[in-house]
């Protein structure tokens, strides 16, 4: 099957503007220019496309909730891709930049935003110079900028570079990092859509999310609700990476695959390094609870791992071997999280550090029966505590590890590992 | 010291927000990649340009981890060794690395040239070992490669570098628009 959002796999050179148009780019935005933004939305909101950063939010829904009357408003696209174990968007910033373009430009004209930025993480400056080439090539080509492709319809684009944090993926931490203050998350009401950047009404959507969006508009709703599953429409970039054969990102077909083909199929994964043993994967990078080989069956959908308590989240997939240490395992995403905690809630600041604390303590031998306890009880503090989201992701690496290798932790603490 | 350099990267950042505090970010890695950290001069003249309390400035650096607060070397070896590059020899890459430096990690070698940094998942997990280098990405990294790299960065320290900084060439971009 062709490539849908990785195109760049199946056409060389389509990070170049005229190579894009050649096959069929910026059609999208030319057909969105001839609709009206409602129209656009109605379409978007038909295809049900969801929110690939994670989260899996109604994409149409999303832009309706910005209010109709004039006003500054903005398309904020979220590449600031810091997942463990994800590097999906990164592709697509360096390899089809046009399609997030595009994409961007789609939303900015169905919501009314004559203001676009990229906001990428800081470390993405190395992998920018194709997106910034590609912004350079529209606003030659009368794509970005003033009255775009002759229409009435003006937007500027520019990028933004983080500098190395990971709460700023959270959409109301990136809106303060854009506006120059120290990337916090706030506390939701006022939702974006009526009080984002600057105070006036933002959409910041995922750059994977957008790149769905220009295919959509060609092809319609009906083309794209036929391609996944009910409630899992459209191609999903799957992240491969850990112990496996061959790491990488995969373009699927959300619902055609199980994440047992994802590791083990000749074109995806092709198996673990050394013929070894399958131990657990995580799914959702660090974010989410970690599965062991009886989830393998699941379908990949945002619906798949639901019974086996975990999350398809934005499709960063780490797998592990018979060889890993769990424990181990645990304490690397404690770790993670603690230093990532932006500080600002009394449950997120002080329990990811005692959980990184205590998960140190616990993988070097020097814990207690008790801590294992203090470790559930510090994680209860957490769980639905926080201003966003990140406490929550912290709570999985032990809640989930714990769930399925408590033999392993007890075993720790009872020195006989 | 960032005016007189790039004084056409500054308007173009300048022109490009709403409000002009929102430059502060690309203000700053500018400020460091000529000041080398975000020194006392770096932070004042940022906060000069836009007109900021220089502790704003102090803040930022304190919370993002890609602004130093301290002295470095001329090379700062972020080496990823999150979860999923540790799984493919990460941790140990980093010793390797301290190793032949014959330094520890947050430690810089005596001639000022190289610092060794352990950082968070740097989206490039499928090409583990790997590491940045004044924000450019070395991937697919072994000891072989690491020599080399070294090698050409110490050539680099007395011959001047062959190509712009990573910093210098996205900053570059707002001269155009």
């Amino acid at each position: 099957m062709a490539h849908i959002l990785f195109r760049h796999r199946d056409i060389p050179d389509i990070h170049k503007f005229d190579v894009y148009v050649a096959n069929g780019g910026y059609e999208g935005l030319k057909k969105a220019l001839t609709m009206k933004p409602s129209e656009v939305i109605d379409v978007v909101r038909a295809s049900n496309l969801r929110g690939r950063g994670g989260a899996g939010f109604p994409t149409g829904l999303k832009w309706s909730f910005i209010p109709k009357a004039a006003g500054d408003k903005y398309v904020l696209v979220n590449s600031d891709e810091s997942e463990m174990g994800t590097f999906k968007d990164r592709e697509l910033l360096e390899k089809n930049p046009h399609q997030v373009i595009e994409g961007t430009l789609i939303a900015a004209y169905a919501i009314g935003a004559e203001l676009a930025f990229n906001y990428c993480r800081g470390e993405f400056m190395d992998v920018g110079y194709a997106f910034e080439e590609a912004l350079l090539e529209c606003r030659a080509n009368n794509i970005v900028g003033k009255n775009i492709l002759g229409s009435d319809f003006n937007c500027e684009y520019y990028t933004y570079y983080g500098a190395g944090a990971y709460i700023c993926g959270e959409e109301t931490a990136l809106i303060k990092s854009l506006e120059g203050e120290l990337g916090q998350p706030w506390s939701k009401p006022p939702f974006p859509a009526i009080e984002g950047l600057y105070q006036k009404p933002t959409v910041v959507n995922n750059t994977e999310t957008l790149a769905n969006v220009p295919p959509i508009i060609v092809n319609g709703a009906e083309w794209y609700t036929k391609i996944g599953t009910e409630k899992s429409t459209g191609p999903k970039l799957m992240c491969l990476s850990g112990h496996i054969n061959n790491p990488g990102n995969y373009e699927i077909e959300m619902g055609s695959i199980t994440y047992h083909d994802l590791v083990y199929g000749e074109e995806y994964g092709g198996g673990i390094p050394g013929g070894k043993k399958f131990k657990a994967l995580l799914p959702v990078g660090g974010s989410g609870p970690i599965i062991n080989e009886a989830a393998l069956e699941a379908s990949i959908t945002y619906e798949g791992l639901k019974p086996f308590g975990s999350d398809m989240g934005s499709g960063s997939v780490v797998v592990m071997d018979e060889t890993v240490d769990i424990v181990w395992v645990a304490m690397k995403l404690a770790h993670f999280f603690s230093h990532e905690s932006c500080g600002k809630c009394t449950p997120c600041r002080e329990g990811t550090y005692w959980i990184d604390k205590l998960l140190t303590r616990i993988h070097h031998g020097e814990g207690s029966e008790g801590d294992l306890q203090t470790l559930q009880s510090v994680a209860g503090q957490i769980g639905g505590r926080c201003l966003c989201a990140l406490g929550d992701f912290a709570v999985s690496p032990v809640a989930g590890t714990y769930r399925h290798f408590a033999d392993e932790f007890k075993a720790k603490v009872n020195g006989s590992q | 010291m960032i005016r007189e350099k790039y004084p056409a990267e500054i308007e173009g950042l300048l022109k490009r927000y709403p409000h002009k505090k929102s430059a502060v970010l690309p203000l700053m890695h500018l400020a460091q990649h000529v000041y080398g950290y975000m020194s006392k001069e770096a932070m004042h003249e940022v906060a000069e340009i836009l007109d900021l309390d220089p502790t704003h400035i102090l803040s930022l650096a304190g919370f993002y981890s890609l602004f130093y607060e301290e002295k470095v070397g001329k090379y700062v070896l972020e080496i990823c060794n999150d979860l999923a590059c540790a799984l493919c020899g990460a941790e140990e890459f980093v010793q390797m690395a301290c190793d032949k430096l014959g330094i520890g990690v947050d430690e810089t070698t005596e001639d000022g040239l190289f610092t060794v940094k352990t950082v968070m998942c740097l989206a490039a997990c499928d090409r583990a070992p790997m590491l940045q280098c004044n924000l450019k990405f070395h991937e697919n990294l072994n000891e072989a490669k690491f020599d080399q790299l070294i090698t050409q960065l110490r050539r680099e320290a007395t011959a001047g570098p062959s190509e712009m900084g990573v910093v210098e060439r996205i900053s570059a971009y707002a001269k155009q628009a």
